[in-house]
């Protein structure tokens, strides 16, 4: 029995359905009409490609499993590292009191750590209406278990109506703890956030399978609705000191011999890039032929004050190291500038990078992918091209 | 050492093409494989079971072809595998995936660590590898790109993580669930002689009525999100600009004139 409900009476055997399965689900029988088999994992990818809406899911049955009228407020987990916020904390501060303010009701931060005072004001100036401030030795660094249970016991608490984290390492160990504790809805990794008119549902709009499709995803009977928000997505707002808000102090849950980890140590090689946080990456794939060919990238991105990416193919090859890959299997980044030199475009890259502000691409072959979502290119050699840009840059900004 | 791995059929994505007039995916005799991610988790497994001894027990959740993925996974080396397959399991999100795998977990028993790979392809969520971990109540460690040292009588274990700022290095006791990035090995191939094991496994395959579920927490019912759009992404506005000049110099420095115009270099 799949889940895919298909009205044979309306199908017109078109076969565009069959198309976009992507489990190979749907075919044509003998009369000309789909029928699902059941490989139907019920993804909805099919149902708005059918031209006689033939196709539908069954609606699920309607329940309250939390009274979510009591439920109200949103939420921001403000991630630090060292007493220093991630900018998508803050990036979330705005967008969370733009939710907070359609919805008329208060933005809270959640700002766990030790001696994190300071980021609670931050928090404020960002604008919070309201901090709660967890501040004791074990969150000195984050830890899956002290910081999901202080967590949990402030949502079961104050029962929030939408809680953002960033979709980070940190942010999405968390968020997917958080959630399972919770029983609620959880969606992962958004870039767009709105409230549905009339049912004031969160909509939450993420990418799937490599950026080639983007869900709509709500939770309409569990609270919070929870999601994890993708970096550079969404305006930093600009901090106003003098705002005012209310600071709450809470405690921590779990005691340090409660705790079953510990972190020992950060280890930051030299040259070890931050390609989330990175405004401008210069990026190489397999036209830059061998680690020496990221000699002249680095240079480039020193000049721009950028940091360098990869493309899978040179870092399989062994050129680079694997924090350096962009892409479906590596990391998903939006700077503002992204330029890609000697890399084709594959789709499995461009999942990585796609939504970057303004892409550059340097490459030999006019006929490579990536000239197909570039804003400016160059057909060249990027080994004259490269170096040839980075002396203009440098003239230009005069360093 | 006993390891239970996860793992997930997915479509190959680096065979899928784009229709380049309706900018959707073609999808058209698209094959499955594991979830890349997850032959990195099998392979990490079977690498410590060669070390200290143990079995590797591979599970997966999905429709009955998933059961090919296993075969894959017995094929590279592994044990056991298992496969969970109901129809009342079919259109689970996270929650109820990581609910599902959790007790198919604890029936099969005693483990020392269990291995996901770090997202799957094509959810891209990395969420079910910290569901499984809370509901088991067992430590989890996400971003794993090393494992630097484990010790199964003291119940000890030391990773490095793979974060935005560098490699953290955390120590946790046992039992644990980890979550790999593709840095920690190179996944083996299958061996003629794995695959010839692989046809003649046994794989049975595990239904609701064989777990301790609650038919309400499982399935689409079971699942606190609704997938309620499905829309093709906006292509990227704008035309790629090909900067022409004389020379390289002069293509270069009019590159860099514009994108110093257009405040996109500051």
């Amino acid at each position: 029995m799949a889940l895919l409900q298909i009205k044979r009476e309306v199908c017109t055997g078109c076969g565009l359905c069959l198309q976009v399965c992507p489990f190979g689900a749907l075919s044509l029988d003998s009369e000309n009409i789909v029928v699902v088999n059941e490989a139907c994992t019920g993804c909805g990818a099919c149902v708005p490609e059918c031209p006689v809406s033939a196709l539908s899911l069954p609606e699920a049955e309607k329940k309250e499993t939390v009274s979510t009228d009591e439920y109200s407020g949103v939420w921001v987990w403000v991630e630090q590292l060292n007493g220093q916020a991630s900018s998508i904390s803050w990036e979330m501060m705005g967008e969370g009191r733009k939710l907070a303010d359609k919805r008329g009701t208060i933005l809270t931060a959640c700002v766990l750590g030790y001696e994190a005072e300071p980021l609670a004001k931050q928090a404020i100036a960002y604008g919070a209406d309201r901090v709660f401030l967890v501040d004791d030795p074990t969150l000195k660094v984050y830890r899956t278990d002290p910081y999901a249970r202080i967590l949990v016991e402030l949502v079961k608490k104050y029962k929030p109506e939408i809680f953002l984290l960033g979709a980070s390492t940190r942010g999405r160990d968390l968020a997917g703890a958080v959630a399972t504790y919770l029983y609620t809805g959880l969606t992962a990794d958004c870039t767009g956030l709105e409230i549905e008119e009339g049912s004031n549902l969160l909509l939450q709009i993420r990418p799937a399978f490599g950026g080639n499709i983007m869900a709509t995803i709500k939770c309409p009977h569990h609270r919070p609705q929870m999601a994890t928000v993708r970096h550079h997505v969404f305006e930093m707002p600009a901090p106003d000191e003098s705002r005012q808000g209310q600071i709450i102090r809470e405690k921590a849950v779990l005691l340090e011999e409660q705790i079953a980890t510990k972190v020992l140590d950060l280890i930051v090689e030299k040259n070890e890039v931050n390609l989330a946080d990175a405004k401008i990456i210069v990026s190489g794939g397999r036209g830059v032929k061998g680690p020496e060919g990221f000699a002249i990238l680095h240079e480039l991105a020193e000049v721009l004050g950028g940091a360098v990416g990869a493309s899978r193919a040179a870092v399989d090859a062994g050129w680079i190291s694997y924090a350096h890959q962009v892409g479906q299997t590596g990391r998903t980044v939006r700077p503002d500038l992204y330029i890609a030199c000697g890399i084709s475009g594959a789709i499995q890259h461009q999942a990585g990078m796609r939504t970057s502000k303004v892409i550059v691409a340097i490459n030999k072959d006019p006929e490579a992918p990536i000239f197909q979502i570039a804003d400016y290119g160059i057909v060249g050699d990027l080994f004259t091209v490269v170096p040839a840009l980075t002396r203009a840059l440098r003239r230009r900004l005069n360093k | 050492m006993q390891a239970i791995v996860c793992i997930k059929q997915v479509p190959d994505t680096t065979e899928v093409k784009i229709d380049p007039e309706r900018g959707t995916l073609i999808r058209d005799g698209v094959p499955s494989i594991i979830n890349p991610f997850d032959t990195y988790a099998i392979e990490e497994a079977l690498r410590l079971r060669e070390k200290f001894g143990g079995k590797v027990t591979v599970i997966s959740m999905g429709p009955p072809q998933a059961i090919n993925a296993l075969k894959e996974a017995v094929a590279m080396g592994a044990d056991e595998a298992i496969l969970l397959s109901d129809p009342a399991f079919a259109g689970a999100d996270t929650w109820a995936t990581a609910y599902t795998l959790s007790r198919a977990i604890r029936k099969i028993g005693e483990f020392d660590v269990i291995f996901c790979g770090r997202q799957a392809i094509d959810g891209d969520t990395g969420q079910t590898g910290p569901g499984i971990a809370t509901q088991l109540q067992i430590n989890q460690l996400t971003y794993v790109c090393k494992i630097t040292s484990l010790d199964l009588e003291k119940k000890q274990i030391e990773v490095e993580r793979l974060v935005e700022e560098g490699r953290e290095v955390v120590h946790s006791t046992l039992p644990c669930l980890i979550t790999v990035v593709k840095d920690i090995n190179q996944p083996r191939y299958p061996t003629i002689l794995g695959i010839r094991k692989a046809q003649k496994a046994q794989i049975p395959t595990w239904t609701a009525k064989d777990l301790d579920v609650d038919p309400r927490l499982i399935g689409l019912e079971g699942s606190p999100t609704r997938v309620v759009k499905i829309a093709t992404p906006p292509p990227r506005a704008g035309k790629c600009e090909i900067i022409q000049g004389e020379s390289v110099e002069a293509q270069a420095d009019l590159l860099a004139e514009k994108l110093i115009a257009e405040k996109i270099i500051v």
